[in-house]
């Protein structure tokens, strides 16, 4: 998506509401393939089991957002045909959902910045006057709050920890804290969702997250990165280098077997 | 003859199969009209509940079975799924299967041990093999269970 074509959802309601409903859509679904390929390489079988869980609630809260943005869009593409058949440049992912999983710390360091994040944003779309919308986020907000406190347990745990396990995770909170900054600017898409209402300026969810994140690192031991220059482009279609590979594993078998079914 | 609301109720949980649907708290309502078409609504427990299907396509079966042979199943999210919604029965039934039923919401978090009902219980994990349960370990005999998660 260039952007003119971003102003252009910006100026036009249905599409505005397609676009804010797919960025979440696109959240959801990049972390949830992330953490799929984590199974099998947690520290633990609980972990395992733990990041397959989490992983399957943010597909279904995908699932969910994907379904309502083919509907709002009109054409008649279902959620498959938005997850596989979309190119890199459609989809409008944060790029710290797409970063690689690097080590357990890294991966933990991601995930505990975003259920922060979704955290917020959940609790404030269920306010949301698209009522689809709303139905979504009243899910979410309770499964989010189980992730967010179980990726702030193993930050504690790991920051307050060993010596290797402390360096591991700050290592894993300074690789990423670059993509961060991208969670809370606000576009046109953004704008409109929050005069229409059913949306909200990411802006806003700001000060409450990095209170919450600090407190956090605090508790751990770890130190706050420093500020580094925000990296974006994801809301508008423009990915890193790793967001190739993981949509070519993902898309594989729709675009190999088109139509094909179980 | 049975109602279309017996027949879709009798639908047990593929995850948990000691309780049905309607014990859950899944089956919403069952809606028929002059004509006999039927409209079973339900709503998953998780955003990603992977039962659904089959949930869905148990209930289609059954109705077809009983001669509901025109009928629908429809999903809702809103107003979103609470344990709350699941019947004492349900609770009971869960603890004699070696789960430990979920703490009312809005209650005191206390989970007691399926097998000896002790209090002094420690979670091993808050996430279990299913979406909807915690594992679990007593203190007091020792034995690891699951915990059906307050949500």
């Amino acid at each position: 998506m260039t952007d003119s074509t971003l102003t252009q959802h910006g100026a036009n309601p249905t599409t505005a509401l397609f676009a804010y409903v797919l960025r979440h859509a696109d959240d959801c679904l990049i972390l949830s393939q992330r953490l799929g390929e984590l199974i099998s390489w947690a520290p633990e079988l609980e972990e395992d089991i733990a990041l397959a869980n989490i992983a399957l609630d943010i597909l279904g809260t995908a699932r969910n957002l994907l379904q309502h943005a083919g509907a709002t869009e009109g054409v008649g593409r279902t959620e498959d045909d938005l997850a596989f058949g979309r190119s890199e440049r459609e989809f409008t992912n944060l790029l710290l959902v797409e970063t690689e999983n690097g080590d357990f710390g890294k991966s933990m360091a991601r995930q505990y910045l975003f259920d922060a994040y979704q955290d917020l944003l959940w609790n404030q779309l269920v306010e949301s006057t698209d009522e689809r919308l709303a139905g979504v986020a009243a899910k979410a907000r309770k499964e989010s709050a189980y992730h967010l406190r179980h990726s702030r347990s193993w930050v504690v745990r790991l920051g307050d920890g060993t010596e290797e396990s402390h360096q591991r995770i700050q290592g894993g909170f300074d690789s990423v804290w670059r993509f961060t900054g991208e969670m809370f600017i606000d576009d046109d898409v953004d704008r409109v969702a929050a005069e229409q209402g059913y949306g909200i300026l990411p802006s806003s969810l700001e000060a409450d997250w990095s209170a919450a994140v600090e407190a956090t690192l605090t508790e751990a031991t770890l130190a706050l990165p420093d500020e580094t220059s925000v990296r974006t482009g994801g809301r508008n279609g423009l990915h890193s280098e790793t967001m190739g590979p993981l949509l070519a594993e993902m898309q594989h078998m729709y675009r190999s077997f088109p139509g094909a079914s179980w | 003859m049975s109602t279309a609301w017996d027949v879709a109720a009798s639908v047990p949980d593929p995850e948990i199969p000691v309780l049905d649907i309607a014990e859950m708290g899944i089956l919403r309502s069952v809606a028929v009209d002059d004509a006999g078409h039927v409209v079973v609504t339900i709503t998953p427990t998780y955003s990603g509940c992977p039962a659904m299907r089959a949930i869905e396509e148990s209930i289609l079966d059954d109705l077809g079975r009983a001669g509901f042979t025109d009928a629908e199943v429809r999903t809702e999210l809103s107003p979103a799924w609470t344990t709350d919604w699941m019947t004492e029965e349900a609770r009971h039934k869960l603890e004699a299967h070696g789960i430990a039923p979920p703490s009312r919401t809005d209650g005191p978090p206390e989970v007691r041990c399926p097998q000896c009902s002790s209090t002094r219980t420690d979670i091993i994990s808050p996430f279990g093999s299913t979406a909807c349960k915690a594992l679990m370990v007593c203190s007091e005999c020792g034995e690891p269970f699951h915990h059906f998660k307050p949500l």
